[in-house]
Parts: structure tokens; sequence; C-alpha cells
């Protein structure tokens, strides 16, 4: 269950939004069903009260949005960001692609989000409603009878599960705590994948990968992927595929992807929540941020704005690239 | 005339038709999903709804290859690449997703034909499976499928305990008599009462009621403009997912690749999201996310029944409900422009 | 001679400045290294982008190497910095992904180290043809 309640949202929201400080709001539209939650620009007051939600299924990060939205809008643009969000738009905002006069900002505590997929594989099929409670979540399907008790740590999405940070890095106004940066063990998987054996790790992706159908949601979705032209849309890039078409493509894509948001990746997760097919893609991202700290010193990307990405800076003393391996066991 | 297969016999039943042709199955997909697998001996047949990926792969495969160019000398030469169908038997195919071959039929198979897809279609025979548990993502009553009553050369209804199987075609019948000695002639009460059980559950479907009304045959000049577009678009990052989820989405690009040594031409599922979609020599028509995604609703139900005798293009799945990043989907866009909500 | 030995194709970045000097002060010298390294010369080593390596490999390099100038002796000033930063990186995700990490290397080598670059590739392509070919980072269309 969030900490803080719908009604308090929209009642900031809809006072802005009468107060002309802000001509809209980026939030959380219901769906047809309890968590089939769509990012929305609200900017009718009636709207607001009949449609905002604010409940465990509103993962979506707003901080890209602001990118094209900004753009649309004369007026200031209300967003809620979740603590992980501001990180995205801290980053986004080092790299210049929005204005930050032109948002308004309002911090939400998060107790973590749910993975719809896990939900499911819990309960069964035919989700018809869930009802938020001290411990968790009361839902009802098509076949249940009673509704069932779910424990919402065996819920949450796995992004949640390793929070990072339940600190705002950004925000004009709170609602709730500031938060504190939380200890996570989102490394573990990392490091339990690096001690497999070579081949092991190579048949753990392979099958991983082998999964990708190339709808490009992770990258379009990705808060650090907003190049106006993705190399993968270019077709004089040499590299630009629309399908999996073989294994070097699904790693091509995937390998470059990961490299391409390296040091500037937030680890907010929204890569691996929207792949349709499960594929683990923080793993790729965290490998990288796992190395960078390893190999350069602790760097929380959007952690504050006007930082310099790893891997646009250097240092004269930093390893080299033979050194890397070292102290891993060779093949 | 229905058959019935006791369900411990299944694995049984999966040899007798593998022995004979290559077959696929729902298996899962090591990540909570299912996706069609070859069966061997060693494949778990998984009861799901349905695959991730629909079954249109089999027909219409994601990537294919077309024909190889070979350089040599001053001489180009052609080769046929295409590798020769064989019979194959798909199981479990979902009502919805039967229906969806009689969609990509009415564009393949239209003349000019697409040999390639002929081929596959010719040589494929699907036993299809009635639904016994719809998902609230599902809405294929809306465009007239009864879920209780697949199509498809054997339709097939698993209770508890059994399969039971009614040939409807000559290749059904010629598959059946594969596993006659694993089955046999029974009474279609078990299958009646399912039926009954399951039209319950679909009258509480959340998505019963969607309307069709304001859709179909000759309806662009109305629907087009609807300055509901601009909201539903809103959110919609531009991916990929919902167009290769769907069964029904048919549209290809076709590519050259160089191999260092040659190039092969190929052609690869596109989809009328991608910001390139429609890019060609003069320029993009379509510039921005909520003409793409216009493009994709209206052409699913407007433009198809327009060229296709008023049937619409998608069955009702649900599966782009489930896989949408945003969460925006067919569902919302019929209630939105329906006037519901 | 032993014939039909299996030789690994290696491919060779070579910055303008230094390593490829230092391949030129090689050749020069008549020192041998092997004929299987095609080298592509690249105005600074920062100019390799990681997908150039892995394009390499998807074409058919058996091993991929990038060399660019002594720490401090970029022509460039700093290029070669961003470069160590990079392909550490590189190398580490491929052997994340189970790729074998003897196919990837970086060395510095200058415009007077011909020797030392005859032996870098010497070495180099000993290490890579005792791996055999590049089955796990292969576009099966490139061998047909």
């Amino acid at each position: 269950m969030q900490k803080i309640n719908r009604d308090v949202l929209i009642d900031r929201a809809i006072s802005l939004l009468n107060s002309g400080q802000v001509s809209s709001v980026l939030g959380w539209r219901q769906g047809e069903f309890f968590y089939d939650v769509t990012p929305a620009v609200f900017t009718d007051e009636n709207d607001i009260r009949e449609n905002f939600v604010w409940n465990d299924f509103c993962g979506a990060n707003f901080s890209k949005y602001l990118v094209s939205k900004t753009k649309a809008s004369d007026g200031k643009i209300l967003v809620f960001l979740k603590p992980c969000d501001t990180y995205s738009f801290n980053q986004l905002l080092t790299e210049h692609r929005f204005d930050r006069e032109k948002v308004y900002v309002i911090g939400i505590p998060c107790e973590g989000m749910v993975d719809t997929g896990k939900l499911k594989a819990q309960v069964g099929d035919g989700l018809v409603s869930a009802q938020s409670t001290e411990e968790g979540l009361l839902v009802t399907t098509l076949y249940s009878d009673e509704p069932v008790n779910v424990d919402i740590k065996s819920v949450l999405a796995e992004r949640c599960i390793n929070c990072k940070s339940k600190k705002h890095v950004a925000y004009d106004e709170l609602l709730g705590d500031e938060g504190q940066i939380e200890d996570s063990d989102r490394f573990d998987e990392v490091a339990r994948i690096e001690a497999m054996s070579p081949d092991e790790r190579f048949a753990f992706w392979q099958g991983e990968l082998s999964r990708c159908i190339r709808c490009n949601a992770c990258r379009d979705v990705c808060p650090a992927c907003t190049c106006e032209k993705c190399v993968f849309d270019n077709p004089v890039s040499g590299v630009e595929n629309k399908a999996p078409v073989n294994s070097f493509e699904e790693k091509m894509f995937h390998i470059i992807r990961a490299f391409h948001v390296a040091g500037r990746c937030t680890d907010c997760g929204e890569c691996s929540r929207v792949c349709p097919q499960n594929i683990p893609l923080h793993l790729l991202n965290r490998k990288f941020i796992k190395d960078i700290n390893g190999f350069y010193g602790e760097y929380q990307a959007g952690e504050c704005v006007g930082s310099r990405a790893p891997l646009v800076d250097y240092n004269l003393e930093d390893l080299e690239a033979s050194d890397v391996f070292e102290g891993r066991d060779t093949q | 005339m229905i058959r019935k297969c006791s369900l411990t016999k299944l694995n049984d039943f999966f040899a007798a038709i593998a022995g004979d042709k290559t077959l696929y199955i729902p298996a899962s997909d090591g990540a909570g999903g299912a996706v069609y697998k070859k069966w061997d001996s060693n494949t778990q047949y998984l009861d799901v709804l349905n695959t991730v990926k629909s079954p249109k792969d089999f027909f219409f495969p994601h990537t294919e290859d077309l024909m190889e160019f070979k350089v040599k000398g001053k001489n180009i030469e052609l080769l046929d690449i295409r590798q020769e169908s064989e019979d194959f038997v798909v199981f479990g195919v979902r009502p919805c997703d039967v229906k969806s071959f009689d969609i990509l039929d009415r564009v393949f198979l239209s003349e000019p034909v697409d040999s390639y897809y002929a081929s596959r279609r010719e040589h494929g025979i699907i036993i299809s499976l009635a639904c016994s548990k719809p998902s609230e993502t599902c809405f294929c009553t809306t465009f007239d499928i009864d879920p209780t009553e697949p199509e498809g050369d054997i339709s097939a209804w698993k209770t508890d305990d059994a399969l039971y199987l009614r040939a409807n075609t000559e290749k059904g019948e010629a598959l059946m008599a594969l596993v006659e000695h694993l089955t046999e002639e029974c009474d279609d009460a078990p299958v009646v009462a399912q039926k009954q059980n399951v039209k319950k559950i679909l009258d509480k479907l959340p998505l019963a009621g969607l309307k069709l009304d304001v859709f179909g045959k000759g309806k662009t000049e109305e629907l087009f403009d609807d300055p509901a577009w601009d909201t539903l678009s809103e959110a919609c990052l531009g991916c990929g997912t919902c167009t290769f989820v769907c069964p029904t989405c048919q549209c290809y690009d076709i590519k050259d690749f160089d191999t260092g040594n040659g190039v092969i031409r190929y052609r690869c599922w596109d989809s009328c999201m991608f910001s390139e979609f429609t890019k060609m020599a003069h320029g993009n028509p379509r510039l921005t996310q909520k003409e793409r995604f216009r493009q994709r609703f209206m052409h699913k139900l407007v433009y198809y029944p327009d060229n296709n005798d008023g049937l619409f293009s998608c069955v009702g799945c649900g599966r782009c409900l489930a896989k949408c990043p945003v969460s925006m989907n067919i569902a919302k866009v019929m209630k939105k422009l329906g006037g519901e909500k | 001679m032993q014939v039909n030995k299996y030789r690994p194709l290696i491919v060779a970045f070579c910055c303008n400045w230094c390593s490829y000097a230092g391949a030129d002060l090689a050749g020069n010298n008549r020192l041998n290294y092997p004929a299987d390294v095609k080298i592509i010369r690249v105005p600074c080593s920062c100019r390799v982008n990681p997908s150039f390596v892995l394009r390499a490999f998807q074409r058919g390099a058996d091993g991929v190497i990038i060399c660019g100038c002594h720490p401090g002796d970029c022509h460039y000033t700093s290029g070669n910095y961003y470069t160590r930063r990079r392909m550490a990186l590189l190398f580490s995700m491929l052997d994340y992904l189970g790729i074998e990490r003897e196919r990837t290397r970086l060395e510095w080598v200058s415009a007077a180290e011909g020797a030392k670059f005859a032996a870098t590739m010497n070495d180099f392509a000993e290490q890579v043809a005792a791996l055999g070919e590049n089955k796990r980072l292969e576009d099966l269309r490139c061998k047909r």
C-alpha cells in the first residue's frame, strides 16, 4: 500500500492547476482493469477527479515524457515523481534534454510497485479487482470464490525488491518524507552470473536473448535513450535492423543498447518492466554500473545535476583494459 | 463425431503425431511465458491460455530468407534458397488465433498469392483447443468468435481428465487416423458441460460488452479526425510490442543483407508504430506518433473491413492488453472512440 | 611448415599517429608478424566505437585488437584515455556474455615500437589461434 493517498495527489494537482501555476498535469490514468494504468496528461479538474490514479501499479517513469511534453506545452507541467524517477529526471537535466523552468515536480514516496506477471503467476489468470491492505493486496479473480490475500513482497517488481534509493534527488515540493538511500542487493545477481563459467554465462545469455522479438520497447521506454534518431533506426548506420535475424543480431542490439546508456543509466529498471519477453535487461545495465563502480569509483547517474558521466571522463591512473579480469578466474 | 483421449495418454498422443510429422506444442519459455516448441519426448505441454507470440509465426515467420545473390566475375547469380515445407502440426491453437489465420489468408492468398506463405499454409495442420479459462483481457466474442467452438483441422476440448477431438477437414481426418489407437468414440456430454461453464464466465468478462458500432466499412471520414486520437496516443512509446505479439498484424519489410560475398534478401516483420515505417524516397508521410498510432487501429477497425467485406482485423486475443508497456490498447481505443469513456 | 593449420583472422584497429606508424616500422625492419592480421587505420584509437569491434566479429574476425598511443602521448591529448575506459567496459561485458576474453585486447604501441608491434601481433595471433574459430559472436550469414 502506498503511503500517500490518491486524494492528496489529486488535491495538490487541482489546486496548482486552478491557481494557474501549472497548465497541465502528468499523471497515471485509470485503465480497464485495476492494473493497466496509462501515463497521461491531465488538464481538466473533473478528469483528474475521475481518472487520476496512484496505487501499487503506477510503475511508469514520467521523466522521459518531459522531453516531448515540455516542448509541446507553453505552460508549466506538474509531474509526480517517485524516488527512482527523480534520478532519471536529473540525468535528463544534466544532458539538457528539457527546460527545468517548465516543470513543477512533486516528489511522492513509493513503497514499491507490483509486477502484474508475478501477481498472475500467484493467483492465476482472470484478475478482476485488487484492494490494497496494510500487508498486501486482496485480489479477486474470475475463478476464485473468495478474494485471495497476497503478500505484497511476493509480487513486487524485481527493481523494487532491490530498490536502490527511496530518496528524492529532485523536487519542488515533497509529499511525505524525502527518503533515504537504501542498502540494496541489486548487484548480487550480476555477481552470480560473473561467478559462472564462460560456457554457463554464454548459455544463460543465449537463452535469455534468444527470446528477444526486437520490439524496441526497452529502448523506447528508457529515459537515457533520448537520441532524436537511434542508430538502430538509421538505415545507413550499418547496424539497423527490424528483427532478430540471428543470434549475432540479438547480442549486437543488446550490447550496444546497454553500452549507449552506460554511465548514464540510473538503474530505474523500466527496460525490464516493459520487456514483453521478460528478458532481465537490467542485468546488462547493472553489469556496466557494477564495473564502473569497481573500476573508476562509485558513481550514481542522476544523483545530482551536472555530474560528469564516467565514459566522458578519465583519470590518468585508470586501470588498463588488460587488468579488467585481474583477480577473476581465467577460463 | 467426437473421440476422446485420456490425459494420461497425452504424451503417447503427441508421440504418435510426432512420429509422422513435426509437431509443435505450447511449452514454457523459461521466463513465465509460453512458446510453441517442437515436440520431443522431453517437451512438457504447458496448459496456458495463450503463448506470448501468436502462432502466426508458423505461416508468416518473424524473419525469412527469400533469395540470395552471388557475384561471380561480372555475373550476378540468383539463388532460390527457400526451404521446402514439410507437413507440420500445431497443437493447442486457441479459437482467436485460429481465426487470425483467416485474416492473414485474405492478405497473403489474394492475388498476387504469396507463395512462401501459401506453401506453409498448405502443409500446416491445426489442432485447435477450446478455451476453458478465459482471461480478463479476452474479448474474442466481440468479433463473433466462439471460444468454446474452435475451428481448425481438428477441434479439441480439454477437460480435467481427457482430450476430446473432432476432425473438421480431410487433413484432420488423416491425422485422427494416426491416433486412432489412443482414442475412443465417446459421448459429447463433458464437452457440452464445459461449454456451458465457459459461457457463464464469458458473460462475466470485464470486456464482454465491447461495442463495434462506430467501426467498420466506410467509417474513415468519421473517425480519422476524431480529437480523441491525440489523448489516446499521447503515452505511446512507438515500440513494436503490440504489433509483434498480435496474431493479425501482417506488415513486413524486405531487406538486403550484405554477407561480404553476396547478398541475402530477407523479409522481416515491421511495425507501423516504428518511426521509419513509412519512410520513402520523398520523405515520411507519418511524422508523429499520433499518426502511426491512428494507422494501426484504423487499419484493424476500418481499412481492413473496407477491403474485406466488413471483417475486422482483430480477434480479441488480448495479447496487446497484457503486453503494452504503457497499457494503451485496442480495447481502450474502441471504448473511447465509441463514446463510452 | 604445417599444412592446413588453422589460421585465425585478426582485425587490428591502429591509430594513425602511433600504432600504424609502429606497424610501418615493423615492416621496414623486416619484422615478422602474421599476415592474418588485417590492419584498419583509424585517426585515433578513440574513434573505435564498440560496435566496430562487434561488427568485426560479425564479419568473421576471430580476434580484435585495438592499438593506440601510450597514455599521455595521444595526438589529440586525451583520446586514448577514453578508449581505455570504453574498451575496459566492453571487454568486461563480452566476458559477462560468455564470449572468450582472449579474443579482445587493447595495447599501446608507439611509432618507435616496431618490435613491440610485431611481438604483440604474434602473441595475440597465437592466443586467438589456441581458442579456434569465433563461434560465440559469429554471424552465420557471413559464412555462406
